[in-house]
């Protein structure tokens, strides 16, 4: 990646961006939600990069990640930090933003701007807490839909997300076909297992059990459970990472001492770092909302048997790009094969590939060369207009 | 005569196999390589086509070429290959690279209602000439490798070839077979000799 890393050393990438906001449904006119119950007002933050062609037909939607936000790249007026994909978006990167016009939103129950648990309840005029209603993947699809219809667009070239990303990005293309044209489902499933609901499950009781919690209204307590949801984010930290990648990283190097302290200090340097993760995350991220988003996780299953997987692809045309990391042990490779083999087997045009990298499942917000390429060429190929 | 003209850009083993496969048909191609074969009958077959690649590079080349292609080591199976799912496996000069040939034949079998495997074949003249005359594992165009580094590790002869299709039970609805400029044969005498390699149609 030579030729790559030539162009970026000169280019600025997408340069600064904002943040926007849009309410796109009212307490009129609110969200119809799969569990019955409705939302409403929903404001949508979001952030677009590139320019919309007069044919409106270059869009492109990135699907953030269980604790990502709108800001995908760029930076914001008077700051430093870059967004969360910024190596990926920009002129001539992966998402060339000289082709495609690239929108990304905060997901509804997200805490970065959109409609949220933190967000003012118009029945109680105070913030909604736990009375917020449970949100599913498909209700977040659903608001996004109504943001992409917003901005001009009734068909996007490419709906694209990695991990929670992934998961959105899949229910686009089933929910609404005629304006997919094609679907990158990155390190993701069709389903969680036991074992990464058990995750989401600590996780959540980390949260709950914090005296911090207060059921949900800690600001009203003027408190946030920092230790649960810290430890929450330690966690999950560790399972995006692989084990071979923590070792070369830490290994049992110790942290700020030559031994050990025969005592309770974070004595390794992998306990400060996770140490530093969690702290770090709890200074930008809402514990109600790791609560909506890890439940959602949860409850995603587009296919739950064969006859429903039939019923949900039969109309579906787009083209699928699914990649896996070979160290990624959350969502791991035999999990992206079983939504291919689902894919195959309803006569869908599928593109597989399983990337080698120590990166784990954090890989794909990551510099995988192979898998950098394989994307642009995707997006690239699929993305031209027809 | 080499048959269809319509995709000049493919190699003569590979227009052959090309001029196989009926219009519109459901293929999957192991060891697709770089797509080349897959996006002709796909282009001027409109074939329903699928591949499988194990090469990260070639998956990229496949996947500028917009085709459909799965990451996978046919050794390891065709796991996400439904049971007859494809009208026309096919496994072009690939066979002779993988671990057990036998079993990956009957994986095929599976998954298709026909096979179309073509190898190089070990009983060419040229070949069996190098090692008597030279006493060296042979090397030529279609087998460039030093025995110490060759992906081919289950090369085999047409009379090898034709005695493991008797044996597994396989029915041969086609044969043909190439010269050294890659031109079929007219005849089958001294086939075993004459052929540098060779295409079967296998029905399941």
């Amino acid at each position: 990646m030579a030729d790559g890393e030539a162009i970026e050393a000169s280019d600025p990438g997408v340069g600064v961006v904002e943040t926007r906001s849009v309410t796109l449904f009212t307490a009129a006119d609110p969200l119809q939600l799969d569990s019955g119950a409705t939302l409403g007002p929903v404001t949508l933050a979001y952030e677009t990069y590139g320019t919309l062609s007069p044919e409106r037909d270059n869009a492109v939607l990135i699907c953030h990640a269980l604790t990502g936000d709108a800001h995908v790249a760029g930076v914001h007026a008077g700051k430093d930090d870059p967004g969360w994909w910024d190596d990926f978006v920009g002129p001539g990167r992966v998402f060339d933003t000289d082709r495609h016009f690239v929108i990304c939103s905060n997901l509804i129950a997200g805490c970065s701007g959109s409609t949220g648990p933190g967000s003012l309840n118009p029945a109680t005029g105070r913030a909604y807490g736990l009375d917020f209603p449970m949100v599913t993947t498909a209700d977040m699809v659903r608001a996004q839909r109504a943001l992409v219809r917003h901005l001009g667009v009734t068909r996007l070239r490419a709906v694209v997300g990695g991990s929670v990303g992934g998961m959105q990005a899949l229910q686009w293309a089933l929910d609404y076909p005629d304006a997919v044209a094609s679907c990158v489902i990155i390190a993701s499933t069709t389903r969680l297992s036991a074992q990464n609901i058990a995750f989401n499950a600590v996780s959540r009781q980390a949260i709950m059990t914090d005296p911090d919690f207060h059921d949900g209204r800690y600001a009203e307590h003027g408190v946030i459970p920092h230790r649960g949801l810290a430890t929450a984010r330690m966690m999950a930290h560790i399972t995006y990472l692989s084990e071979e990648g923590l070792q070369v990283k830490f290994g049992r190097s110790l942290q700020d001492r030559d031994r050990v302290s025969y005592g309770f200090d974070r004595d390794f340097a992998v306990e400060s770092y996770l140490h530093h993760q969690g702290t770090k995350f709890v200074r930008r991220f809402d514990a109600n909302t790791y609560l909506y988003l890890t439940k959602a996780m949860d409850y995603f299953d587009p296919f739950p048997d064969a006859a429903a997987a039939a019923r949900a692809l039969e109309p579906v045309g787009c083209n699928f790009l699914v990649c896996s990391f070979s160290s990624d042990w959350r969502f791991d490779t035999s999990r992206s094969l079983e939504l291919v083999q689902t894919l195959l087997r309803h006569d869908k045009h599928v593109a597989f590939q399983e990337f080698r990298t120590a990166l784990g499942h954090d890989a794909f917000l990551l510099d995988v060369p192979a898998y950098k390429a394989t994307l642009k060429a995707f997006l690239d190929r699929h993305g031209r207009a027809r | 005569m080499i048959p269809d003209a319509a995709a000049p850009e493919l190699r003569k083993d590979q227009r052959h196999v090309f001029a196989l496969v009926p219009r519109g048909a459901r293929v999957l191609d192991l060891g697709c390589g770089d797509g080349a074969l897959l996006a002709a009958l796909v282009e001027h077959r409109g074939v329903r086509g699928h591949g499988v690649e194990i090469d990260d590079d070639r998956i990229l080349d496949c996947v500028r070429r917009g085709l459909s292609v799965v990451h996978e080591d046919l050794d390891e199976g065709l796991a996400v290959h439904a049971d007859k799912s494809s009208d026309y496996v096919i496994l072009s000069q690939t066979l002779q690279a993988t671990r057990d040939p036998r079993r990956l034949l009957h994986k095929m079998a599976r998954v298709g209602h026909a096979s179309v495997v073509s190898f190089p074949n070990f009983g060419y003249w040229r070949v069996r000439l190098s090692l008597l005359f030279r006493g060296r594992m042979p090397k030529s165009p279609q087998l460039p490798y030093a025995w110490y580094d060759t992906p081919n590790i289950h090369l085999c002869t047409i009379a090898d070839f034709d005695d493991l299709v008797r044996a597994e039970g396989f029915v041969v609805q086609r044969r043909i077979l190439l010269n050294g400029r890659g031109n079929p044969m007219r005849t089958s005498f001294m086939a075993g000799w004459r052929a540098s390699s060779a295409i079967y149609l296998l029905r399941h």
